[in-house]
């Protein structure tokens, strides 16, 4: 009978960088992601089926209600609004699929392996960066549909998503987080849901700040997704009534999209491999 | 083969609050053996694992793993480990191929020496057939046996083995004790923690009982035996009732204090091992009249070793523990 464990020949282990062990870590582990996404499509109905219901809702449902000021097309004033709100929202599923992960045997097995222990958090977020471009090529594809055009120029365009990807990417550190420290999927679910809806409903997304009771007006206008929306709308050359606002986030919406997703970046990414790398320690 | 042990514990100590789950527990494990950790629920088995293992920190001691320190020199002690844990540790979304490239990826081998391996070990433990479909397909002895599997691809000096078999059917069970025999053979040093005592008896050369977080008992199992007092007599008794007579008759031979709970027709006492044992006591219980239906002298077990260190049966302990 033969060994079941041989030793490994010469040449059969990856001698590598803590940098190139890093990238390849993240490489592998962001795969096992997407084969997931490959086995159930269905867990991409939050980027797939949702925004479209968003879109064509407020769009002919609220739409006909809501005044943008001037002679504004509604259809035109959602997407840019649309596009960072459907990133916001696969944050709760962000955290439920750390929870999962976190309370399965398979993370033990990660952590007892020689491998970068930032690697699993890190192949969560770009899995995740992944799916939110699935999220907003959807929502613009449903835009398009429905009237949404794109005035300015392509570099803008450009610009305008991968202003929306960054801040996406950036939000995402926060969904990990949230599942770090809590214990459940459905625990999850919930706070997640409690956290992001106020979040993406008390902004700019699909009403004009202008519209809210004033006392209401700061915490919108300093809400990242106004900036988002804003800055958005502003590089597409659609409506966007926030360029007549008084705040600073409103004037500048592309620096302030740009040090939002950096702050959150700073903030959320150390601290969730903290919480990685000390849990049940 | 050198005197380095190639796991070795002293006074390791893990609080969880205000619980103490390890408290001073040593361990000395000789390279190429099978090691078990016997004990109740909750006596700190699979933490002791969990901190030779790298997956905590514990609060005061060492230990070392072929040599490397579990806490300051965790990655290269990583390296030489492998970990089988109570719950299948693989992606229930993955095949059961995929699950193996990705381990063996994730344990720095090649991608042509991960999948050279995974091919190997799928076809040595009889998953071949499986190895195209979801783990979440996968029956739970399939699933231990590709965790198995999992934890034996970059082929580890040590391997830790966290209750292999619970839950297991005999079948599957059987295969992962000749799997076990053959790993050993192979020169891999094993440290397994079990609720099974027959398993612990079958497999392992040397056993330490563990209980409040440390070890209360150490040996080879012909020794463990030994120590608790060579034999037993089981009695099937004709009118239960006449228990306490029996107990009374049978005190001279007895080796601890036998105090039946009121009518119960079988009686298990300890006695010291001599010639002409169950004579003696026929004799014994015939002068007083009691009236026996089944008479069997055995061996003390490994069940019996734990009763006595840890005042309770592992399948009671286990029971209280949930």
């Amino acid at each position: 009978m033969t060994a079941i464990a041989p030793p490994l020949a010469e040449g059969e282990l990856v001698t590598s960088t803590r940098l190139g062990q890093l990238l390849s870590d993240v490489w592998v582990l962001t795969k096992r992601s997407l084969a997931r996404i490959r086995r159930e499509p269905e867990t991409l109905s939050e980027v797939t089926i949702q925004p479209v219901m968003f879109v064509l809702m407020f769009a002919y449902v609220f739409g006909g209600a809501i005044g943008i000021g001037g002679k504004g097309n509604y259809h035109e004033y959602l997407i840019g609004g649309m596009i960072g709100m459907g990133l916001a929202q696969t944050a709760p599923g962000t955290a439920v699929a750390v929870v999962s992960d976190m309370s399965t045997g398979l993370i033990d097995r990660f952590r007892s392996l020689p491998m970068s222990r930032a690697a699993v958090l890190m192949a969560r977020s770009l899995a995740d960066m992944l799916t939110q471009i699935i999220g907003a090529s959807v929502t613009a594809a449903v835009g398009l549909a429905i009237g949404w055009r794109i005035h300015g120029t392509a570099l803008q365009a450009i610009e305008a998503l991968a202003l929306a990807l960054l801040f996406g990417y950036a939000f995402t550190w926060a969904g990990i987080c949230l599942g770090m420290v809590l214990r459940s999927p459905e625990a999850a679910q919930q706070t997640g849901f409690v956290i992001f809806l106020p979040l993406t409903f008390i902004s700019s997304a699909f009403v004009p700040t202008q519209s809210m009771p004033g006392w209401l007006q700061p915490i919108a206008e300093w809400n990242p997704l106004s900036s988002l929306a804003a800055a958005c709308r502003g590089l597409f050359g659609n409506p966007n009534p926030a360029a007549s606002v008084d705040a600073w986030p409103a004037q500048h919406a592309v620096a302030a999209v740009i040090c939002w997703s950096v702050g959150l970046i700073v903030v959320f990414a150390p601290l969730a491999i903290h919480l990685y790398r000390s849990k049940n320690r | 083969m050198s005197d380095t042990p190639a796991i070795q514990a002293e006074g390791l100590i893990k609080n969880f609050g205000k619980t103490r789950a390890l408290n001073g527990l040593d361990l000395a494990v000789a390279p190429g053996t099978v090691y078990g950790l016997l004990g109740p629920n909750g006596a700190g088995k699979t933490t002791a694992v969990r901190v030779l293992a790298t997956l905590l920190r514990p609060d005061g001691g060492h230990a070392r793993v072929m040599g490397h320190d579990v806490v300051t020199q965790a990655a290269a002690a990583r390296r030489v480990i492998g970990l089988t844990g109570q719950y299948a540790a693989l992606d229930e979304y993955l095949t059961g191929r995929s699950n193996l490239l990705m381990i063996g990826q994730l344990s720095r081998l090649t991608t042509r020496a991960a999948a050279r391996r995974a091919d190997e070990l799928l076809e040595r433990f009889g998953l071949t057939d499986a190895a195209g479909r979801a783990v979440k397909t996968y029956s739970g002895g399939m699933r231990r046996r590709l965790d198995l599997a999992a934890s034996l691809i970059a082929h580890p000096s040590v391997l830790f083995l966290d209750e292999p078999t619970t839950g297991l059917d005999p079948s599957a069970r059987a295969l992962m004790w000749d799997i076990v025999r053959q790993l050993v053979a192979d020169g891999t040093t094993l440290l397994l923690t079990t609720q099974y005592l027959d398993e612990a008896d079958q497999l392992a050369g040397r056993i330490a009982v563990i209980d409040g977080g440390k070890v209360i008992a150490e040996g080879a199992p012909a020794e463990l035996k030994a120590s608790v007092g060579g034999q037993r007599v089981v009695l099937e008794l004709a009118d239960p009732e006449d228990a306490p007579v029996a107990a009374k008759a049978l005190a001279p031979f007895a080796t601890t204090e036998i105090s039946p709970a009121g009518a119960q027709s079988s009686l298990e006492v300890p006695v010291a091992a001599a010639d002409g044992l169950a004579t003696q006591v026929l004799r014994a219980l015939d002068a007083v009249g009691v009236s026996v239906n089944d008479i069997a002298v055995r061996t003390a077990s490994l069940d019996d070793v734990f009763l006595t260190l840890t005042g309770h049966k592992a399948e009671e302990a286990e029971e209280e523990a949930k």
